[in-house]
């Protein structure tokens, strides 16, 4: 099938004072790809994160969405919780943003939000107890089950989302993100900080996301075993620049790409800095 | 003697705890949502009483309405429902401009608009206290001994009954429902919150609404307890309140309650036992004491370090 696109970045720049964090990114991920963003530390792949969220704005730039329904949103020039609410985009943070304080299962609940207070009239019906809401809440409980059972943390549901073990509290994070119906999930290194075994448990979650659910899976990791396992599409980035995009195999053999994260021996500076002139004029590597 | 005194005391305070706590939850549940504290909070409570003064003035002489259950019910449903206009708006025009800002502009911004609001009502309703028609007069003579009669008085009863119930279904709101659970949500995160899809502009109006008709129900009962009201009246109780809601642990809705309990029972028992005239220095004495050893409150949590 050929697959639709499901997000287009268009010149993407963003500065902050005289650092240019991303510039002139181009790229697009197709609807139900895992699409991967890596690059070496301070490469600005969580500064596009940033702004396809809604958490920065961008400086200039263009980033639309096209949902598979065929409705387009521009996400750049959306209120921060309306790219969640309508246009559904949904994140992960590298370093664990859980409600800590509320249980797991609530965690869960929270990102139902907007469904859950629609059927209850504003908490109106909710708090009179009308069966339009009993209704509503049965189904959300659900599916917060559901996704408990998916990432194993069923027996804890009631435990505060803070006193899971740190595995288990990035699958809760996940989980609580597609808990919003995303069309597009963005996860920013959930591989980091597990051990070998929990990372593969979470490439086997998110190809069960991809595959049952269609989601689109926009991911940043800095472990290439997850990446060259299940990313369908590379996106590559240097210094805010895109050095190479591709499949993981194109964009592991990208001399480029080997550069930026090996560097290269004294011997071949020469023939690499070529290289990378040519590829991106302007920049000079020294 | 001595113990009827006391269980006299001890009524009293409990009436008083119960107006104290009710305005305490405003303030916790504000200091929890956007960090800041809401000195404006008291003059909502001292403005809701007027309105519950006015309802009652309308019901009774223009309506005739005798019943004095349905006056007293009329008198809360439309001070809850104005106080929570009045504080709708204030938080939007007053202190949303300022979100984003330095820490202390909304707190400026909040003694102004208490300010702004003690000086209008003084202007709008003068500066005299405004007397009520005494309601519920009816008492329960619970024993005499040597002279002194312990009295429990039916409003007294209303006050902690209402009281009651109002926190019972405040508390199922903040624990069952969506909007409960985004207030506490956007108190942990609000950033979080928004990419969850929660409107946090519209969950802290909210909070603000809620806060200002519980202070309006805590409002309509100091005018039915004490009978008077004047344009002063929100500052006092609303520090006592306040010092309420830091007792209790700022940021916690039981300790809010209880707090307000606290310093209700404390007022009754050092003006029955000690000195009426110094009854304000012992609660504002609580407040410096609380400050200096136990900043963090009896329910309160220690601080969350934020990522």
């Amino acid at each position: 099938m050929a697959s639709s696109e499901v997000l287009r970045v268009e010149h993407l720049t963003v500065r902050f004072g005289g650092l240019t964090a991303v510039d002139d990114l181009n790229f697009s991920a197709m609807h139900g790809d895992i699409t991967g963003l890596i690059g070496p530390n301070g490469a600005g792949k969580t500064t596009v994160f940033n702004c396809i969220t809604g958490f920065y704005k961008p400086t200039t730039g263009l980033l639309s969405m096209t949902h598979p329904s065929g409705r387009q949103f521009y996400l750049d020039r959306m209120a921060d919780f309306k790219v969640a609410s309508t246009a559904h985009v949904a994140r992960t943070f590298q370093n664990i943003r859980l409600f800590s304080g509320m249980t797991a299962l609530e965690n869960l609940l929270v990102a139902q939000h907007n469904v859950l207070m629609r059927a209850s009239g504003m908490s109106v019906w909710g708090v009179l107890g009308f069966p339009v809401y009993k209704h509503a809440e049965k189904r959300a409980a659900e599916k917060a089950a559901e996704w408990l059972d998916k990432i194993g943390l069923y027996d804890r549901a009631d435990d505060p989302a803070g006193e899971l073990p740190y595995g288990a509290q990035r699958r809760l994070e996940i989980a609580r993100a597609m808990c919003t119906d995303p069309v597009i999930l963005c996860l920013d290194e959930p591989a980091a900080g597990l051990n070998p075994k929990e990372s593969a448990e979470l490439n086997t979650l998110l190809r069960g996301i991809r595959d049952e659910t269609k989601t689109s899976i926009l991911l940043i990791e800095h472990d290439m075993s997850v990446v060259m396992q299940i990313c369908d599409h590379v996106v590559v980035l240097e210094y805010g620049q895109k050095i190479s995009d591709g499949t993981p195999a194109e964009v592991k053999a990208d001399p480029r790409v080997i550069a930026a994260y090996l560097g290269v021996d004294d011997s071949e500076i020469e023939s690499v800095a070529s290289l990378i002139e040519e590829a991106i004029p302007g920049v000079k590597k020294s | 003697m001595e113990y009827l005194y006391f269980i006299q005391q001890l009524i009293n305070g409990i009436t008083l705890g119960s107006i104290y706590g009710l305005i305490a939850i405003g303030y916790t549940m504000v200091f929890g949502i956007i960090g800041m504290v809401n000195f404006s909070h008291g003059d909502i409570f001292m403005v809701s009483a007027f309105i519950a003064l006015i309802v009652f003035l309308v019901v009774t002489t223009w309506l005739g309405i005798a019943s004095v259950f349905i006056a007293v019910l009329l008198m809360l449903i439309i001070s809850m429902a104005l106080a929570g206009l009045w504080n709708w708006a204030i938080e939007k025009v007053a202190y949303r401009p300022l979100r984003g800002s330095f820490r202390l502009a909304p707190l400026i911004s909040a003694i102004g608009v208490s300010l702004i609001l003690s000086n209008f009502v003084q202007v709008a309703q003068g500066p005299r206290n405004k007397p009520v028609p005494p309601l519920f007069n009816d008492t329960i003579q619970l024993a005499t001994w040597d002279g002194f009669t312990a009295v429990l008085a039916y409003k007294q009863i209303a006050i902690v009954l209402i009281t009651a119930i109002l926190l019972a279904g405040f508390w199922y709101i903040v624990q069952k429902t969506p909007l409960g659970r985004a207030q506490r949500a956007c108190e942990q995160d609000r950033k979080m919150a928004a990419l969850l899809g929660i409107d946090v502009d519209r969950t802290i109006s909210a909070t603000f609404v809620m806060g200002a008709a519980l202070a309006a129900v805590a409002g309509t009962m100091y005018v039915m307890y004490y009978g008077v009201i004047s344009y002063q009246d929100g500052f006092i109780p609303g520090i006592k309140a306040f010092t309420a809601a830091v007792l209790g642990g700022i940021g916690s809705l039981p300790g809010a309650v209880l707090g307000g309990l606290l310093i209700g029972l404390i007022e009754t028992f050092f003006s029955g036992y000690f000195s009426l005239a110094y009854k304000d220095v012992a609660a504002f004495s609580i407040l410096v004491v609380v400050l200096i050893f136990m900043p963090q409150g009896i329910l309160g949590r220690p601080e969350v370090e934020k990522v």
